[in-house]
């Protein structure tokens, strides 16, 4: 009888712990589902919200910082009317959040963009400080991880995006991009793990046809 | 009894039994169908304003939302006790506050303060113009004063072109706001220089002796500054060297001018960096090609180096120094306007080393220390003289006074420590002690033999306390003193300095300033058998400021007492002495600047305007009037346009001045007299100059590449600086500049890694 009580409370209180851990799965599905479909700037600042709840109730999970600071990274790219330093400084911050927990290639592909949404402000003037930076972070990243496909797409949009004049150019980017679309596809993901990518790179390979 | 027992234990059992399942089915019930409690509310600021976008968390669960363009929220949660509810935007200090959940609904209304921070805080701007590559308000950058046309990557010529500044031509300096060069001191890394500007020649304005890529930060203050900085009537402009190099690299130059080779090292370790320079620049070839007004004797020659070494010392640590010698020398002839037929010469060696050595360091705890010593060593060798037309020395009676030798060697050493005290938010206090030493003598040789010898030491211990106070982000107070003790006046003085900058907009700004300011007598009128004291002005400023991502506006009224401005007699043709401090004068007037990087594409220029009523009455003045260093009227337009297809920037500019008046002050033998007076012609100088980047971005080139082409005064217009007068004052004769147009060109050459590579790699 007693074992059985035993079994029981056991029973309840694993139920418990594997309700908490779906609940942890269920709750960033939810919120990854919305990456698709939040397009406003006050949707994203929502979604970075919601994300950075979860890592600061979490405590011991990267991947929500990381998902709050690629909400608000998304935004610096579509949404030329804010403030670009102070939502690149928020950026920084989640980083630093999620690397003091998890330190990955994927959080250095984040503060490469932060830096160079920063950077593009006033690039003949900021080149030195967050253009460096930017390279910093690019750097640090390939030496974690040297085939990490989300830095890499993010050099070959550099140079597909850079004049031919100035040494980049669409001809030059067509092997980078092809190489990371490769590396997309032999990308093992995991679940809930980053694994962004793959559409722009097809899109923009579409744009040689 | 066993059955009864059996019963009970049945009992017992079952009642475990259901106790369980009762339990399991609460567990369940929370895990699954838990009971709702609604949050809702709305967030604001203290003064009433919606807070939209800050989020709203409750502590240790997912559960939250952000707040909407009206500041309101709202969420389900299915917790229940007691918790802490987080609310955090940016700009706001974040909020705390416990709820009851229970599954009643929940109101509320969070009040959020603001947080003073340095982004969004307002700055104390009258009267002074900062450049720089810090994000606060900056007017120019480095990059600015190298492309600013007509200025020939000269740090003051670039500064001309703001409002303030007076477009004087034939001497060398910032007149700023009707005053003269003297009154405007420039410091490097917090400690005075002397001799900023190579020694001055007659009728020829001489450039500044430090190139603008050594500095980082210029704040040029056209008055109003801080009390860290003093003996400057005027204006002092104050320059920030850079920290370590981005990256080694060796560079070289060649221009119709100089040649000039460098390298600069950074350790591996990006931890520290050491550098070393040399030119030699001759303007034979230039002068050979562009007829110069004046006829050289010896065609200026100049050589330089500096070296420099730069150690992080910590994180916050850094210690630099930067040396720099110059040999260089010129003679001139001109036509005598004493007497016809003959020609005035004028020779000049100057040497000259600086060094300067400074430490910062934050101390922890809010604390930060900057400090600095610098010295320099300046001797002037200069040989006047009069020449016959086949350019022998004559010796003729009356003008005698006209051949001499003049040796002038000068020691300086200056040293500074300033203390930081963050308090509370931004507030800060500062205070510190400034020490400047000059020994300055003079051997002047008649060729008679006669000799006078002078020696002027001077010991000026300073100290000096300031604080910044942030009200709010939108209020904040400069106030400051300064205590000064000069040795060889044998007098203190206290300067009390305040300004307030009031935020009226979230880009504009409005801000006061007052402060007196005090500076010895020049040391050319000294020494003086009379008692003297310090010179004093009396700024009042209001400043009116507008800031947006790519435009700035600002507006300036100022009003400038001068007191005890020193009066001069003369004691031989050579030299007036300083009598007594008798001297009085006013300036007022306003000003406009607007910078627009946006109307027109790829485009960036800015206008200034100054207006100027000033009047004084100094040196040998019978009575106040305006000086020659001031026209009414003056404006600039700077514009600049890089054509990234072409790689090349086209940079021009134009500046006016209304005329300066003239005269000529005679002796009588009681009183001094103008005996003539006059005004120049308005001044307008059109500027052209072209930079070429062959490499720019240019993958796989290890050269970087700078070709540059200036044309000053491009249409060649007649400018008249002012009228130089026959020692009898019957004679008078323009002063104009040395030839009608200069033309520049040159090839610089960097060699090191690459960065565009990088840059092209890892940026979009």
């Amino acid at each position: 009888m007693k074992k059985s009580i035993l079994m029981f409370v056991i029973a309840i209180f694993s139920i418990s712990t594997m309700a908490q851990s779906d609940k942890y799965v269920k709750a960033m599905e939810a919120n990854l589902a919305k990456f698709d479909t939040v397009k406003t700037t006050a949707g994203f600042i929502d979604l970075s919200n919601a994300f950075q709840r979860i890592g600061d109730a979490e405590k011991t999970q990267w991947l929500p910082y990381y998902y709050a600071a690629l909400s608000l990274s998304t935004m610096g790219w579509t949404d030329n009317g804010i403030d670009k330093d102070a939502n690149a400084e928020k950026i920084k911050a989640l980083c630093a959040k999620a690397e003091a927990i998890d330190y990955n290639a994927e959080i250095c592909a984040v503060v490469n963009m932060a830096a160079t949404q920063q950077m593009l402000v006033d690039p003949q003037n900021r080149w030195g400080t967050n253009g460096a930076e930017a390279t910093a972070a690019m750097q640090k990243g390939l030496k974690l991880d040297p085939d990490n496909p989300r830095l890499h797409f993010l050099q070959a949009s550099a140079v597909y995006n850079t004049p031919e004049q100035f040494g980049g150019g669409k001809d030059k980017a067509r092997p980078m991009l092809e190489k990371t679309l490769e590396l997309l596809n032999a990308e093992q993901v995991k679940p809930l793990y980053p694994h962004w990518g793959k559409k722009q790179v097809e899109a923009m390979l579409a744009t040689y046809k | 009894m066993v059955y009864k027992i059996n019963y009970f234990i049945f009992e017992i059992k079952l009642f475990i039994v259901k106790f369980f399942y009762s339990l399991f089915a609460l567990l369940l019930m929370v895990h699954i169908l838990p009971a709702q409690t609604k949050i809702s509310g709305e967030i604001k600021d203290k003064k009433g304003k919606p807070v939209p976008s800050a989020s709203i968390t409750l502590k240790d669960t997912y559960d939250g939302a952000t707040s909407d363009s009206s500041g309101n929220f709202s969420f389900t949660s299915a917790e229940k006790g007691s918790f802490a509810l987080v609310t955090t935007a940016v700009g706001y200090k974040p909020s705390e506050q416990s709820v009851q959940l229970s599954g009643a609904d929940i109101q509320l209304k969070i009040i959020l303060k603001e947080e003073v921070s340095e982004l969004k805080a307002v700055v104390i701007t009258a009267g002074s113009f900062e450049a720089g590559d810090k994000k606060r308000v900056t007017v120019l950058n480095s990059i600015d004063v190298a492309t600013t046309a007509g200025a020939n990557a000269d740090v003051t010529a670039a500064l001309k072109t703001l409002p303030g500044a007076q477009q004087v031509g034939e001497s060398e300096g910032l007149f700023v706001r009707g005053g003269t060069a003297a009154e405007t001191k420039t410091f490097i890394d917090g400690t005075l220089v002397n001799n900023f500007f190579y020694s001055s020649v007659p009728g020829i304005a001489q450039r500044g002796r430090f190139s603008p890529f050594l500095f980082k930060g210029t704040v040029f203050s056209t008055g109003g500054y801080s009390a860290l900085y003093g003996q400057a009537l005027s204006s002092a402009l104050i320059l920030e060297s850079i920290d370590l190099p981005e990256r080694s690299s060796s560079d070289f130059g060649i221009s119709v001018l100089s040649l000039n080779a460098g390298h600069q090292h950074l350790a591996k370790n990006k931890k520290s960096s050491w550098g070393v320079n040399y030119s030699y620049a001759n303007l034979w070839l230039a002068f050979k090609a562009i007829k110069q007004r004046q006829d050289y004797s010896s065609v200026p020659e100049y050589h330089e180096g500096d070296a420099n070494f730069r150690i992080k010392t910590s994180e916050t640590g850094i210690i630099k120094y930067y040396g720099y010698f110059s040999s260089n020398r010129l003679g001139i002839r001109t036509a005598s306007i004493d007497s016809a037929g003959y020609k005035d010469a004028f020779d000049i060696r100057n040497f000259n080393m600086y060094h300067n050595l400074s430490y910062r360091e934050s101390l922890g705890n809010g604390w930060k220390l900057n400090t600095g010593i610098s010295y320099s060593n300046n001797k002037d060798n200069i040989t006047g003289s009069m020449l016959d037309m086949q350019n022998k020395e004559v010796a003729i009676p009356e003008l005698q006074y006209k051949n001499f030798h003049l040796e002038s060697p000068g020691n300086y050493f200056n040293g500074k420590f300033v203390i930081d005290k963050r308090l509370m938010g931004l507030t800060v206090v500062r205070f510190g002690a400034e020490y400047n030493y000059s020994n300055e003598k003079s051997y002047f040789t008649l060729p008679n033999g006669q000799k006078f010898n002078n020696s002027i030491i001077e010991h000026l211990k300073s100290v000096f306390a300031e604080t910044d106070i942030y009200i709010t982000n939108d209020l904040a107070a400069k106030l400051g003193g300064r205590l000064e003790n000069s040795s060889l006046l044998n007098k203190t003085n206290i300067a009390p300095r305040i300004s307030l900058a009031y935020k009226t907009g979230k880009q504009s700004q409005a801000s006061v300033a007052y402060g007196i300011f005090y500076q010895n007598p020049e040391k050319r009128y000294l020494p003086s058998p009379y008692s003297l004291t310090f010179s004093k002005a009396t700024h009042y400023i209001a400043q009116y400021q507008k800031v947006t991502g790519k435009t700035t506006f600002r507006a300036e009224l100022f009003y400038k007492k001068y007191y005890d401005l020193v009066k001069t007699d003369q004691i031989n043709p050579n030299q007036q002495v300083a009598i007594n401090n008798k001297g009085y004068g006013d300036a007022k007037g306003i000003e406009f600047f607007w910078r627009d990087k946006k109307s027109i594409k790829n485009v960036d220029y800015w206008i200034s305007y100054s207006y100027l009523d000033t009047k004084r009455d100094f040196t040998n003045f019978p009575y106040a009037i305006q000086p020659n260093f001031a026209a009414k009227h003056t404006a600039s337009l700077v514009a600049k346009k890089f054509v990234m297809k072409w790689k090349t920037g086209f940079n021009m500019s134009y500046t006016y001045s209304s005329g300066r008046p003239y005269y000529h002050i005679a002796y009588d033998g009681m009183n001094y007299k103008f005996t003539d007076k006059g005004k120049t012609m308005d001044y307008h100088n059109v500027s052209f100059s072209l930079n070429y980047l062959p490499n720019l971005m240019k993958k796989d080139s290890k050269v970087f590449t700078v070709l540059v082409l200036s044309v000053n005064n491009i249409f060649g217009i007649n400018q008249v600086y002012g009228y130089n007068y026959s020692y009898d004052g019957v004679r008078k004769t323009p002063v104009l500049p040395p030839s009608k147009t200069f033309v520049f060109i040159g090839a610089f050459f960097s060699l090191g890694v690459d960065r565009t590579e990088d840059a092209i790699n890892n940026n979009l």
